[in-house]
């Protein structure tokens, strides 16, 4: 199993934060993903990428990622910066783009409301510990299935496919 | 136990005896559809996969329609590049800008059936539930794996069944009652499940409407919406399809994650109100809210039923001199067919002004954006904040005859109180 450790600073949204907010319909002609990362959580602050560093960690409500099935929308959080994205609940599409694209995505009850925005947390994917080193608390969840961790450590769908063709 | 309509399309689709809720299977996909906006990340990805060629190309459908015809350099590219892209393949079916919005479009022309699974690039997939199949929304990536190699995983989902009985009320219509079923069950009460709907209702709905429904699953995060096929969708495919139609039904005691039982004679006329498809309140409630747009059309709301529904309210009347009214026929075919009916000439009468078939107006494209402080009234599926536009604009959906009465009124109002 690979071993993955994310180190960053939170920025904090709420439940439901729709593919609309996190990037608006007019940007879907968009082909490269730098581009799209301009425009990441545009409809929620404008200036969100130019205030995001990267390796920073998004907290979400539940329902995270609802809406349209853009895959824009995690290409954009991905190449901002973004190098994780952890909520109380995710829509199933998002989620399932969020993996393809390598970009990490994990649900964890309680985590929002145990993280304020600028906390800086550490994240053990294979055990499944959050510790929220500004404030000390831990948080555990449960870790991704086997099969979502070796596409993960892949970087994403593609490079596992490309490993897997023949057996797919 | 038994095993619902979804189960059993997937096990045959994963070529097993059976599979039950829960387990992740492969499974071979019958139609894999795309749209403009979705096909060069899913082309992409195939590449990068190390495909050159798509499995099937008998079945990939392409459906240039988000942007149609395309009204910036970087659409014309996007669609240049898919016609390349279809060419070089060989593909059979590339539907371009004059047909229509994709999820009208694909069973119109015959490319779904029941008992098959449908994966589209784009969420409204599930509206192909409506035929029996099971069918549902992905991303690119998910899609460039489809193209390479024909196959999908994906987890079986559990079904919340949704038993309606009754018949609804005149001018009150399934988008009011699918809107009431996503106010009981919330934006994210069907995550990962199957919605089927069943009862003396849907028996006696169309298969408009019935899209209708199917099409709205996803706004409580549900994986697909499913009809078990019936003598309707048969009429409606017989002349569409040329392949065999493999209906397949849900067993008795089959095993639900819930059921909900609904009565609709009494339903009242309902609206979404900003920002979220959840937040549904009775029309009465919010009466009397003043609007400066209305559309009519989408992969929701734009089929013939729906522009005849509109047309009975416009008829003889005008549209409010502060409103615009946008009615976009979510296909070709629905756009001849209002014109034979002369619903067209009626409409535009009335003062509305038509669009040529796409996805434009409904999620902030090419065509009637709500510029900071407007407020929108829509047949469409999403009124989250900036999807039409302004994130400071409120966006409202409801039902094609609300809409069309609202338009006249210039204010939210319940189409039965037109006099």
């Amino acid at each position: 199993m690979t071993e993955m450790r994310i180190d960053g600073r939170v920025w904090k949204f709420g439940d439901d934060v729709n593919t609309d907010l996190i990037i608006p319909g007019k940007y879907l002609e968009m082909v490269d993903p730098k581009e799209m990362a301009q425009h990441a959580m545009e409809g929620i602050d404008p200036d969100f990428p130019r205030k995001v560093r990267k390796g920073d960690i998004i907290i979400g409500g539940t329902n995270f990622g609802c809406g349209s099935s853009r895959e824009h929308a995690p290409l954009a959080l991905k190449y901002v910066g973004i190098d994780a994205v952890i909520a109380e609940s995710f829509a199933r599409i998002f989620y399932r783009n969020a993996i393809n694209i390598g970009l990490p995505a994990f649900e964890c009850s309680g985590i929002a409301d145990s993280v304020s925005e600028g906390d800086r947390m550490e994240i053990d994917t294979t055990k499944g510990k959050i510790s929220n080193k500004t404030t000390g608390e831990e948080l555990s969840f449960v870790p991704l299935p086997e099969f979502l961790v070796e596409v993960l450590g892949d970087g994403g769908l593609v490079t596992y496919i490309r490993n897997h063709l023949n057996e797919w | 136990m038994g095993k619902t309509v979804s189960e059993k399309i997937l096990a045959r689709s994963s070529g097993m005896e059976e599979v039950s809720a829960g387990e992740i299977v492969k499974a071979n996909v019958d139609v894999a559809m795309m749209p403009d906006l979705t096909t060069i990340l899913a082309v992409n990805a195939m590449k990068a996969m190390g495909a050159e060629r798509v499995w099937d190309r008998e079945k990939v459908v392409i459906i240039l329609d988000h942007v149609a015809p395309a009204s910036t350099l970087m659409a014309a590219t996007v669609h240049r590049d898919i016609r390349r892209f279809a060419r070089e393949q060989g593909l059979k079916h590339l539907y371009d800008v004059e047909s229509g919005v994709c999820h009208q479009v694909l069973p119109e022309k015959g490319h779904v059936k029941p008992g098959a699974l449908v994966i589209g690039a784009d969420s409204h997939t599930c509206t192909h539930g409506a035929f029996g199949a099971f069918a549902t929304g992905v991303g690119s990536t998910d899609m460039g794996a489809i193209l390479a190699t024909g196959k999908t995983w994906l987890k079986v989902p559990e079904t919340i069944k949704v038993d309606i009985e009754g018949t609804m009320p005149e001018y009150v219509a399934p988008k009011d009652l699918i809107l009431y079923i996503i106010g009981v069950i919330g934006a994210d009460g069907a995550t990962y499940n199957a919605v089927e709907f069943a009862g003396s209702t849907i028996s006696e709905m169309s298969v408009s409407g019935r899209m209708t429904l199917c099409n709205m699953a996803i706004e409580m995060g549900g994986k697909a919406g499913i009809v078990e096929p019936d003598e309707k969708t048969f009429c409606f495919l017989r002349e569409r399809t040329d392949g065999v139609l493999s209906p397949v039904h849900t067993d008795n005691d089959a095993d639900y994650r819930k059921t909900l039982k609904l009565e609709v004679s009494d339903l009242e006329p309902q609206v979404a109100c900003p920002h979220k498809v959840d937040n549904v309140k009775p029309l009465s409630e919010v009466a009397g809210t003043r609007i400066d747009q209305a559309f009519i059309g989408s992969c929701t709301n734009g089929r013939l039923e729906d522009l005849r529904a509109a047309a009975s309210i416009l008829r003889g009347r005008k549209v409010h001199r502060d409103v615009r009214l946008l009615v976009v026929p979510s296909s070709r075919e629905v756009y001849m067919n209002a014109l034979d009916e002369g619903i067209i000439q009626e409409l535009v009468k009335s003062g509305a002004m038509f669009s040529n078939p796409s996805c434009g107006a409904c999620f902030g494209g090419h065509i009637g954006l709500l510029a900071p402080g407007e407020v929108g009234l829509t047949t469409s599926n999403r009124n989250f904040k900036g999807r039409q536009g302004s994130p400071e604009a409120d966006v409202y959906l409801a039902s094609p005859a609300v809409t069309a009465a609202s338009a006249v009124a210039g204010t939210i109002t319940d189409p039965r109180e037109m006099g």
